[in-house]
């Protein structure tokens, strides 16, 4: 489980992910790709404060959105440059897992109930965002069309693509180096057990806090690629609550507290609602699988798809082992 | 201020409160009792919702009649629901009921899409538009009804709780799980017989909220925050705070629409929400958590 994943792992990932546009050029493939690593980006941002730090939540829509609409609202309203819209997101995105984390972290709220704060949370961000002027209330706000690569916008998709491939890489590496840092560490003994992490020494409030800023900055920086993608934000896209609901199901179906658990995930999920919206007209098929899944990992793979590989290696191992003692015991 | 509008908005408060005090009823049962948050919540009352409605439908068979089916059917439901799939699964931990009643909301939600299909359907009745009359107010029919329901509800849901010996058990289970397993209570069967009477209270809202309300696949959602609000505002477990709770969300509502506007007017209720968990967790007539 602790083992590091070797590198031709990463490195075979990365070049599949690299020729994919080249091997199926159609808009609907690259399209498919886009979303599948923005759901694994996000997903991401969702695994490092849930399955790293043992953070459950519900509302993680709250930092995607604050992102979204503070990249889109420099841009729109104040005339900044949509590239700077990048820091700008990620920067809003930890203020507000800042804002939200210390707030609930102070007064002690653990498991079911942070959960239910965060989502609480979102829906104030989404009544605030319907509410006031500056993000056109329940209009949302339109980008307009102008295709420049100064601009944020290409005609060519595939370039979408790279940045969503450069931008998901970077949320990798990250959990990577969770993985094997000391903060990663920190976190880990938190989400088996706060008591005892506090016996340690950590400090259980400000390392929450931390990592709910880091988990918001990625979310954040999500927020304003979508913005960018799809030209148009409103307050239900940008803090509705299906999209919280789809950043923990990746996750959390993928592998939850694991490196490639989102991204697992992501490319499922988006098979998934792409091929039953492609061979059924019945609206909703692609969530009641989700949600199945859903039931289902819970019960018998509590770590995730994820675990189908481990567990092969695993019984391989057993196998290997138990062998090695039956001939002793015949010897 | 015109005193007729501010009337007719406390009016409005306070009988939507009491649909609220309806719907959180059963979530203060499962939530605050034995501490399960259920996340179907909302979807089992939209299921119900659309019972109802059928049962109108297709048999002709009057709302606040369907009674007598929904109830024992929801009950029925639940307890199975807990015995065999969310019990058995969850393998005792509260993160992961969460989870799996999560899924379980997707689920049910989804499926009502896809044979129900997206649109909101309303049921017309011979007393759907009956209004009371008293001086300059006026109060609609089935509302005054849902109203006075969820009152005897709560106060027979907390009579059941403090008197009978089922209800002592639920107590029991949810003060010492340990220990009322020594002494000889089924513990997996008392939170079955409680998520039961749970969806069971949802039985009764669905039949009492369908004259008055619309039922669509994602009228859950509606009710999910509502529902949460109103029980820990109240305190967990405490039955009279889901009325307290209720009536003060549906006033929150009902003025925040008045003085904030629709939009912002909504903010009330998660706003409430927060500050509960963040200074007052045990709600207002809660014992210790």
């Amino acid at each position: 489980m602790n083992k590091s994943i070797p590198l031709w792992v990463h490195l075979l990932l990365l070049a599949v992910a690299i020729i994919f546009p080249f091997v199926l050029p159609s808009a609907f493939w690259v399209n498919f790709g886009v979303l599948a690593l923005f759901y694994a980006f996000i997903g991401q941002s969702w695994n490092i404060a849930g399955g790293f730090a043992g953070q459950l939540s519900f509302g993680h829509v709250a930092f995607l959105g604050a992102g979204a609409y503070a990249s889109t609202i420099v841009q729109m309203r104040f005339g900044w440059n949509p590239w700077l819209g990048l820091p700008v997101a990620a920067l809003a995105g930890a203020a507000a897992g800042w804002m939200v984390a210390a707030m609930s972290f102070r007064a002690g709220l653990k498991g079911s109930y942070f959960a239910l704060i965060t989502l609480a949370f979102a829906e104030v961000f989404r009544i605030v965002a319907n509410s006031i002027e500056i993000t056109g209330g329940g209009l949302g706000m339109l980008i307009p069309m102008k295709q420049t690569a100064a601009n944020f916008q290409f005609g060519d998709r595939r370039v979408f693509y790279y940045i969503m491939l450069a931008l998901t890489v970077v949320s990798i590496a990250i959990a990577v180096w969770l993985k094997a840092s000391r903060f990663g560490a920190r976190l880990a003994a938190i989400r088996e057990n706060e008591d005892s992490a506090m016996a340690l020494g950590i400090n259980v409030y400000s390392e929450k806090v931390k990592v709910m800023m880091l988990s918001g900055a990625i979310a954040g920086v999500g927020g304003c690629f979508f913005a960018q993608y799809f030209l148009y934000i409103d307050p239900t896209i940008a803090f509705g609550t299906d999209k919280s609901v789809e950043m923990l199901l990746v996750s959390m179906i993928g592998g939850a507290g694991t490196v490639y658990g989102p991204l697992i995930g992501a490319v499922l999920l988006a098979l998934v609602s792409e091929v039953t919206r492609a061979m059924f007209t019945i609206q909703g098929l692609s969530l009641v699988i989700y949600g199945t899944l859903l039931v289902i990992i819970i019960a018998f793979l509590p770590n995730g798809l994820i675990d189908l590989f481990k567990r092969r290696e695993k019984r391989q191992l057993g196998r290997l082992s138990s062998g090695a003692s039956g001939k002793a015991g015949d010897a | 201020m015109d005193l007729t509008i501010f009337g007719a908005a406390l009016l409005n408060g306070i009988l939507m409160g009491g649909i609220y005090t309806l719907v959180a009823s059963g979530l203060t049962l499962i939530y605050g009792v034995l501490h399960i948050i259920n996340f179907a919540h909302g979807s089992m009352l939209m299921l119900a919702m659309f019972g109802v409605y059928y049962l109108l439908m297709k048999l002709g068979i009057d709302p606040y009649l369907s009674l007598v089916v929904m109830v024992p059917a929801m009950y029925a439901l639940g307890y199975l629901l807990y015995r065999h799939m969310i019990g058995k699964l969850s393998l005792g931990r509260d993160e992961n009921i969460l989870l799996i009643t999560l899924g379980l909301s997707i689920l049910i939600e989804n499926l009502a899409l896809m044979f129900f299909k997206g649109d909101s359907r309303t049921i017309s009745l011979s007393y759907s538009d009956k209004v009371l009359e008293w001086g300059p107010l006026m109060v609609s029919l089935p509302k005054l009804i849902s109203f006075v329901a969820a009152m005897v509800l709560c106060a027979l849901l907390g009579l059941f709780i403090s008197r009978t010996d089922t209800g002592k058990a639920i107590r029991a289970v949810a003060k010492e799980r340990m220990g009322a397993r020594l002494v000889g209570i089924d513990v997996d069967k008392v939170f079955a017989v409680s998520f039961g009477i749970g969806l069971a209270t949802l039985g009764a809202a669905a039949c009492l909220l369908m004259p008055i309300f619309y039922v669509s696949p994602t009228i859950g959602h509606v009710f999910v925050m509502v529902a949460f609000t109103v029980v820990v505002l109240g305190g967990m477990g405490s039955f009279l705070g889901a009325v307290i709770g209720g009536l003060i969300v549906g006033l929150t509502e009902s003025f925040g629409g008045l003085y904030l506007g629709e939009s912002l007017g909504q903010i009330g209720i998660p706003l409430i929400f927060i500050l509960i968990l963040l200074f007052r967790p045990t709600g207002l007539f809660g014992g210790k958590r």
